[in-house]
């Protein structure tokens, strides 16, 4: 145990996600003993971000006014919108530049052992959002894991009485990797999702 | 070099630090075993759907100097989470199942359990019955493996076997007219019949059960379990049924 506010400094970084009382000692002595460490601007950052950054009214994603920069974008495609988890999947995806239409972030995943059911996350907000008939296509981009896939099932049978087309992320081999290390599941949708060439 | 293999049945996974998990696996022969699998949330680990809740995985544990074993590596059994994701209905019920599973056992080897859930799950996920039914049955025979099986054919209080009209949780089952708290649930016979069908699996008779009878047994059911384990299983709000 450390005195008064370097402990303090300690517990407080040791509350974030990932960072252990060891981590949390080495951070706080970085930011004690670095003098070219500008501390305001840390602070000034942390302040700025509870402050001034917002979740958009329309998808749920991140930024800095009621509307996110893509929903604001005259040129992103309005038919379309990519249903994604959680606001850094919307960066994954960008990445990708493959994709010009609008999202909509759930805000997680259906995980019943968690507490979370449906009505927990954005999907009333989607339905509404489908309703003036705008939108024809709709992406389920959840995770490929059991919850994501049984979110992704739920949107679908939601959306079977809507006229809206419903696509899913293909599911396949990972681009560097082996054929032998690949699970019996990825490689039987591999199978399933082949295509011509 | 201190590793040990069991298959198991992957329970619920944490996440963990920057890409890996923790994973709650109930085992044949170890019982409950938490282990860490890392790298298993990268879109190239070798690890792939293997870890993924409700599969049956054969498994190479490192038992290092943590708490928590390693998971080295893992070869599938049983692809059952991806028929089980697929279905929204049987996805809450293997929730609920692995669930209670986890809350049932520990690190002591509990092969019956194992058992019962691998083969709950199995039938679950292709679908051999309807799912509600399948979780209904699964907890009734796990709470009997773990010696809370209700009383049905003798009072729970009094041991007479005659006149039994209510359901009393607190109770353990069945009471007779005159142990019967006032206010309490007041069930037939014909409710001990599903009781002891679910038990049993008598799965054409079930089939052939009144749906609103069936569901206020599922409720009595929800009420047993909740009121053994102590806690409220969070998955059983969720239940489509």
């Amino acid at each position: 145990m450390y005195d008064g506010i370097v402990q303090e400094l300690i517990d407080e970084l040791g509350r974030l996600p990932g960072v252990g009382p060891k981590s949390a000692q080495r951070i706080a002595f970085h930011i004690l003993q670095t003098e070219s460490f500008d501390v305001s601007r840390l602070a000034q950052v942390l302040t700025d971000v509870r402050e001034k950054v917002k979740f958009c009214e329309i998808c749920g994603n991140v930024g800095e006014e009621s509307r996110c920069g893509i929903c604001r974008d005259a040129r992103r495609d309005p038919s379309s919108i990519c249903v994604v988890e959680e606001a850094k999947d919307v960066v994954a995806i960008e990445r990708t530049r493959e994709f010009r239409g609008l999202y909509h972030v759930l805000g997680g995943s259906i995980s019943p052992m968690d507490g979370v059911g449906p009505d927990d996350l954005r999907i009333r907000q989607l339905l509404t959002r489908l309703s003036d008939g705008t939108v024809t296509e709709v992406i389920i981009a959840t995770d490929p894991n059991m919850e994501g896939e049984a979110t992704a099932t739920y949107i679908t049978r939601l959306l079977a009485s809507i006229e809206v087309k419903v696509s899913r992320l293909a599911f396949g081999l990972p681009v560097g990797g082996d054929l032998e290390y690949a699970d019996e599941v990825t490689l039987g949708r591999a199978f399933e999702g082949r295509r011509t060439v | 070099m201190p590793t040990y293999r069991d298959e198991g049945i992957i329970l619920r996974t944490f996440n963990l630090g920057e890409a890996d998990r923790i994973v709650t696996i109930l085992t044949r022969s170890h019982g409950k075993v938490r282990a860490v699998a890392k790298g298993v949330r990268r879109t190239a680990s070798k690890f792939g759907s293997r870890l993924e809740p409700f599969m049956v995985t054969d498994v190479q544990f490192y038992q290092g100097r943590s708490s928590l074993d390693t998971i080295q590596q893992a070869e599938t059994l049983g692809p059952y989470g991806a028929d089980i994701a697929g279905h929204y209905d049987r996805f809450t019920a293997a929730s609920v199942m692995a669930e209670t599973a986890e809350r049932l056992t520990d690190a002591e080897k509990a092969t019956n359990q194992y058992t019962l859930l691998l083969g709950a799950l199995r039938s679950l996920s292709r679908g051999e019955h309807a799912p509600h039914l399948t979780l209904d049955s699964y907890l009734m025979r796990a709470f009997s493996l773990a010696g809370w099986s209700p009383s049905l054919d003798t009072c729970s209080r009094c041991g007479s076997p005659e006149d039994l009209t209510a359901f009393v949780v607190h109770f353990g089952g069945m009471v007779c007219a005159t142990c019967a708290p006032p206010g309490s649930a007041r069930v037939g016979s014909d409710t001990v019949e599903i009781f002891e069908a679910l038990l049993t699996g008598q799965w054409d008779f079930l089939e052939s059960v009144d749906r609103r009878h069936l569901a206020r047994v599922s409720s009595l059911i929800s009420a047993h379990t909740q009121w053994h384990l102590e806690r409220a299983l969070k998955s059983l709000e969720h239940v489509a049924r």
